[in-house]
């Protein structure tokens, strides 16, 4: 069928299928890769754009509907000069696109809310934009940018334009921010050749069954291929140089639900045409091991046949004698506290694709790690790593979970044997099925303190569920025992941390390895010891807090930048404020009961007592383009940014006139992966080293004094030293590269966990303010405040939108978000906060300067999430009464523990 | 129409269903008939054309026999399935949870169905008979839904329960229509969604509500007993047995609304 449309004020044909959903026909058919596809339910809202004016879900539209109508998406908000629309300028000064994936999206919803109400209210703006997920921002900076863009003319727009030696601490709009409001980034699905074969992956109903596969002779002969374990020259993955554990394509065993049987190759109609039971796979299942108690059960089976008990890993850190502290303690606190499985849920699915370059295999695709990429390729295909060259695309959201490989192995194999072009897009209930989770932990912790409030001893040890593979939980069981304490001096101190393979998702990587589950438990015993000595909570943490000199439960001492007395001491008025309104709104006797919580945190930035380098480059061609050469990818949080910035002040000349070029294997040097909170800190410190390397380079060239001021004018380097300018031209000196490392200095961990496992740690503390229905035992998060020790915040509103956008996970990880395998596989029945979920979020920046750091900083990208459950559930205990010793606190448990704690007349 | 064949209309439910697939099946998109579409004023109540979307009964200016259905449309996805989705793919849908339905069950409402032989209805409550299923033949299409006009004043409410704002797949709904004469309710049609396989009338309820005065304590004449009707379940949204005291909560503050 024909359809004629017009299409941002354009007339617009388009021809197919008429079911053909809207979304497709104008990402594949008609080039506008502006509109994003993130579940292809009308759950997430990513692909929103307005028809005859309103706003609909491009998925849920069929393409023969919109004949005769008119559709405006993304790209047609920009001005036919390219000039951006006012809204776009208010969300890049604002800072309300991280990632970019639902920014399409958002913009769009606003859009039509715009053209309906000049002035919208904070709800109508609620209202509108609420049927779009942001799963980056916490949705904060969103709303800010929508109400701004309402203002009266001339808008007030801080546009930020630095100059040389200015730009580390401005509120600088990210440098790759235009492109995530016009539709231009070019996401993981984006930049797929016409050309390309598609991949269909069959992965496993069963959690635990044996296999074999009948003729696939049939189905080979409809496809290009139809790849099989058999035809993976290293069929093992893992995080871990020791630990390749997990299969590209299963081999005749599965471990979980949703693991990799088969990828289909072929056109892409072919492959989503063939269905899963037309593929010979004979099962027999067997019963699943699911959650820790199976794990460990005398007659457990084995998940893995060479993981004796099903133990991935242990140990922990001793440090004085606990067990004998604990006799002595004027007061003892003790729980177990478990969590479930938590869902990244990131709005762009697993994407990417492959081509070979002769003897070379390049993968394009959205990933936190591109070296690591490509070394994993490398041993899987078992190339030299120099044959495998990773181009990430832009990451539309990662926390974690594009830590791991997806999409890479599959189609680079295929794209090696085939010759062609080969991509592969997960669905969304394939991405929630077949991905890492965040570990479930069961967390016994018990903490002892004198009369004074003083904390003794503490004994904590945390159990995970590793799922089926290793992936990063050795990481997690090894972080874990370092951070159970909390961010307090205890002298004494045994921790523990386990992880047990199940049959349960591959647990792996998710903001905060572990950490956030542990602060859980560790603030729950801070709140019962402070509410039994009757000490205020507050209070209570800031007798505690680490501070610069005091000594960890590693043995390691803080020499600097321990800032969480002070982010206490600026929650204070605010605990106070709160506690006040709390008390007079439940003085009014009603079935609404409001409470008030307080969670902290350390958190340890870098890999734990492993090295973790980053090396980056700027070079100054002889045209005088002046460029960052970061390997750090920026998936979302800002290092681009960040990175620019430090660089440019290093250097000496304004941040504006950076090029950047990001991430490519090929092209940049190796900046470790984007997680552990390292790139501010890490590489960029390694940043600061380049721009200060290229700097001396220019200096000796001009014979300059350090206090020499540079400027740069097309392929002219303007040196002035003092009264005297002296000119460099770059076409004589050729090229110049500046390059800088930066290995965080940290020890090994003994047997007993003692050792300097971090070179600096973030601290943090959130107080929340909710509200409880307790006849229906739902909660509504009111306002947070968070402060956060940052060192120094390079960019103060990329530094709120972590801190934002961590809440919100937080938030989902405290109230909402429980995934469970072959029932939560969507973003309908696995919710994740909405922007009607979000309270309103006011952040102060500590400053309490590490001295490694690039001007100070440490890292934020973690930090933002750790404190918020357990501020939250402080809270709802506070309101109620009720301990949660179970997350997330949904309505009907919430509900059940009230009625039990009325029922014991407590 | 005779072979097997999805209809499409709105596509909020139609898409879900077929993520990651080929849609190879035979499709009837009803979605650009003009006579299916929009609400009338008929001598005997009101029509609401099967393809009226959610966003269309938002802007249609109602009596307020029509309050609740609007509360329910806007707790119905975010504005892009409000704008798409239609109350009688709601219907078809039978989903449990279907925010519609408790609702159009309080406000009598009749299902028109056609085929190409014949013009029927039904009363929703023999129109959807089970989980995802309907009374409907392969052979025929909901053409219209009909609301009666009550014989007195009437007015109209609905509480949705959900995990999240926004976006969210209900735990427990309440829907309510009185008419009301001299300020006493001459008849009262309650109804609860998300709590049994099909949302229920409570008759023992609008049995205690005939003949009470609306004033604060209306909320306080529902029993637990009236519930009977309810057959809720555990899942991952909730228990069952919240969702019974759900129900009741919001069934008492449902009516408790209505004084005011």
């Amino acid at each position: 069928m024909k359809v004629a449309f017009v299409l941002n004020g354009a007339a617009a044909t388009w021809t197919g299928p008429p079911v053909t959903r809207l979304a497709a026909a104008l990402r594949d058919d008609l080039g506008l890769t502006g509109t994003k596809v993130g579940c292809d339910a009308g759950d997430c809202g990513a692909c929103t754009v307005l028809l005859d004016g309103r706003q609909v879900c491009a998925c849920l539209v069929a393409v023969g509907q919109v004949e005769g109508r008119a559709v405006e998406t993304v790209e047609g908000l920009t001005g036919g000069d390219g000039t951006l629309a006012r809204l776009q300028k208010s969300f890049l000064a604002h800072g309300a696109a991280q990632c970019g994936i639902c920014t399409p999206g958002m913009l769009m919803a606003a859009e039509e809310l715009l053209r309906q109400t000049a002035r919208p209210g904070r709800g109508e703006v609620e209202d509108a934009l609420g049927g779009v997920l942001c799963r980056c921002t916490g949705y904060t900076k969103i709303v800010d940018a929508v109400l701004a863009a309402t203002e009266p003319a001339p808008m007030v727009t801080p546009v930020v334009a630095p100059g040389a030696g200015a730009a580390v601490g401005a509120r600088l709009p990210r440098v790759d921010g235009h492109a995530k409001v016009t539709g231009g980034d070019v996401f993981g699905a984006d930049g797929i050749p016409a050309d390309a074969l598609w991949i269909r992956v069959v992965r496993s109903p069963h959690a635990r069954a044996r296999f074999t596969l009948g003729d696939l002779g049939p189905l080979r002969r409809r496809l290009a291929a139809v790849l099989t374990a058999a035809d993976v020259p290293f069929n093992g993955f893992g995080i871990y140089p020791e630990i390749k554990d997990q299969p590209v394509l299963a081999d005749g065993i599965v471990r979980y639900r949703g693991e990799a049987v088969l990828a289909l190759v072929g056109e892409r109609a072919t492959v989503l045409s063939i269905r899963d039971d037309e593929v010979p796979i004979a099962w027999t299942v067997e019963p699943p091991v699911t959650g820790i108690d199976a794990a460990t059960a005398a007659e457990a089976p084995l998940v893995q046949a060479d993981r004796p008990k099903n133990l991935l890993l242990d140990g922990g850190v001793r440090h004085g004698d606990a067990a004998a502290a604990f006799a002595g303690c004027a007061a003892v606190a003790d729980g177990v506290f478990e969590t479930a499985f938590v869902e990244h849920a990131y709005i762009e699915p697993e994407a990417g694709w492959a081509q070979r370059v002769g003897d070379r295999i390049e993968i394009h695709v959205s990933t936190q790690t591109p070296y690591m990429d490509r070394d994993e390729i490398a041993n899987v295909m078992q190339l030299r790593p120099e044959s495998v060259r990773i181009v990430p695309t832009a990451c539309g959201g990662g926390f974690g979970g594009k830590l791991d490989l997806s999409v890479q192995p599959l189609v680079g194999i295929a794209a090696w044997l085939l010759k062609r072009p080969v991509a592969c897009v997960y669905t969304r209930p394939e991405s929630m099925a077949a991905t890492t989770k965040r570990h479930p932990a069961r967390i016994s912790a018990k903490f002892g303190c004198d009369a004074d409030g003083k904390l003794v001893a503490c004994d904590v040890s945390a159990s995970f569920d590793t799922g089926a593979y290793a992936s990063w939980g050795p990481t997690v069981a090894n972080r874990v025992p370092v951070h159970a304490m909390g961010p307090y001096a205890v002298p004494h101190v045994r921790t523990w941390g386990e992880a047990f393979f199940t049959n349960g998702p591959p647990a792996g990587a998710f903001r905060g390895f572990g950490v956030p589950q542990a602060a859980i438990a560790h603030e729950a015993m801070m709140d019962e010891l402070a509410d039994k000595l009757g000490i205020d909570r507050l209070e209570f943490r800031h007798r505690n807090a680490l501070r610069a000199g005091d000594m960890t439960a590693t043995g390691q001492v803080l020499a600097h930048s321990a800032g969480l007395a002070q982010c206490l001491d600026a929650l204070r008025p605010h605990w106070r404020r709160a506690h006040e309104a709390a008390v007079a709104f439940n003085d009014k006797a009603g079935v609404r009961r409001r409470g008030v919580g307080i969670g902290c945190m350390w958190y340890g930035i870098g890999n734990t007592s492993m090295s973790n380098p980053s090396r980056i480059r700027v070079g100054l061609s002889p045209a005088g383009t002046l460029t960052l050469y970061n390997g750090a990818v920026d998936i979302g949080q800002g290092s681009n940014t960040i990175l620019t910035q430090i660089a440019a002040d290093a250097l000496g000349l304004p941040a504006a006139q950076f090029a950047l070029v990001q991430g490519d294997t090929d092209l940049t040097a190796d900046a470790g992966k984007t997680s552990a909170s390292r790139q501010t800190f890490v590489s960029g410190r390694a940043a600061e080293g380049a721009g200060k390397d290229l700097r001396q380079q220019i200096l000796r060239l001009a014979n300059a004094g350090s206090d020499a001021v540079l400027s740069l004018d097309g392929g002219k380097v303007m040196v002035r030293d003092g009264a005297e300018v002296r000119t460099i031209d770059l076409a004589t000196t050729g090229a110049l590269v500046g390059e800088g490392t930066f290995d965080p200095p940290t020890t090994p961990l003994d047997a007993n966990g003692q050792g300097i496992p971090y070179a600096t740690y973030a601290f943090a503390a959130q107080m929340a303010e909710v509200e409880v229905d307790i006849e229906l035992g739902t909660v509504k998060v009111q306002r947070i405040v968070a402060a956060h020790d940052v060192g120094k915040a390079i960019n103060p509103t990329l530094v709120e939108g972590q801190i934002e956008g961590g809440i919100a996970q937080g938030l989902g990880l405290a109230l909402m978000e429980e995934f469970l395998p072959g029932r939560t596989e969507n973003l309908h029945d696995y919710l994740i906060p909405t922007i009607g979920d979000v309270p309103l979020i006011e952040c102060i920046l500590i400053e309490d300067r590490e001295p490694l750091g690039p001007s100070g900083a440490k890292g934020v990208g973690e930090p933002g999430l750790v404190p918020t459950a357990p501020a939250i559930l402080g809270a709802v205990h506070h309101a109620t009464g009720v301990r949660a010793r179970r997350v997330p606190l949904l309505p009907h448990r919430l509900y059940e523990a009230i009625v039990s704690l009325k029922g014991t007349g407590a | 129409m005779a072979r097997p064949h999805a209809v499409l209309a709105g596509g909020t439910d139609f898409y879900p269903a077929r993520v990651g697939r080929a849609i190879e099946e035979d499709v009837l998109d009803i979605g650009a008939i003009p006579v299916l579409r929009g609400i009338s004023s008929v001598s005997s109540g009101w029509r609401l054309g099967a393809t009226t979307t959610w966003s269309d009964l938002l802007e249609a200016d109602l009596p307020p026999l029509f309050d609740g259905l609007k509360q329910a449309a806007r707790e119905v996805g975010g504005r892009q399935i409000q704008n798409a989705g239609t109350l009688a793919g709601n219907l078809c849908n039978a989903s449990p949870a279907a925010d519609g339905v408790p609702c159009l069950l309080a406000l009598d409402a009749e299902i028109e169905i056609a085929s190409s032989a014949a013009t029927r209805r039904l009363p929703l409550d023999q129109f959807i008979i089970g989980v995802r299923h309907t009374a409907l033949a392969p052979d025929e299409l909901v053409v219209a839904i009909h609301i009666p006009k009550p014989a007195h004043e009437v007015r109209s409410a609905f509480l949705k329960l959900g995990a999240r704002r926004y976006l969210v797949i209900s735990i427990a709904m309440a829907a309510a229509t009185l008419e009301v004469a001299d300020g006493r309710i001459t008849a009262a049609r309650i109804a609860v969604g998300a709590c049994s396989a099909v949302a229920r009338r409570l008759p023992a309820l609008e049995a205690a509500l005939a003949g009470t005065r609306v004033d604060g304590h209306l909320g306080d004449r529902v029993d637990r007993a009236h519930l009977a009707p309810l057959t809720p379940i555990d899942d991952a949204r909730g228990s069952a047995g919240y969702r019974s005291e759900a129900a009741l909560v919001l069934l008492r503050r449902l009516l408790a609304g209505f004084a005011r």
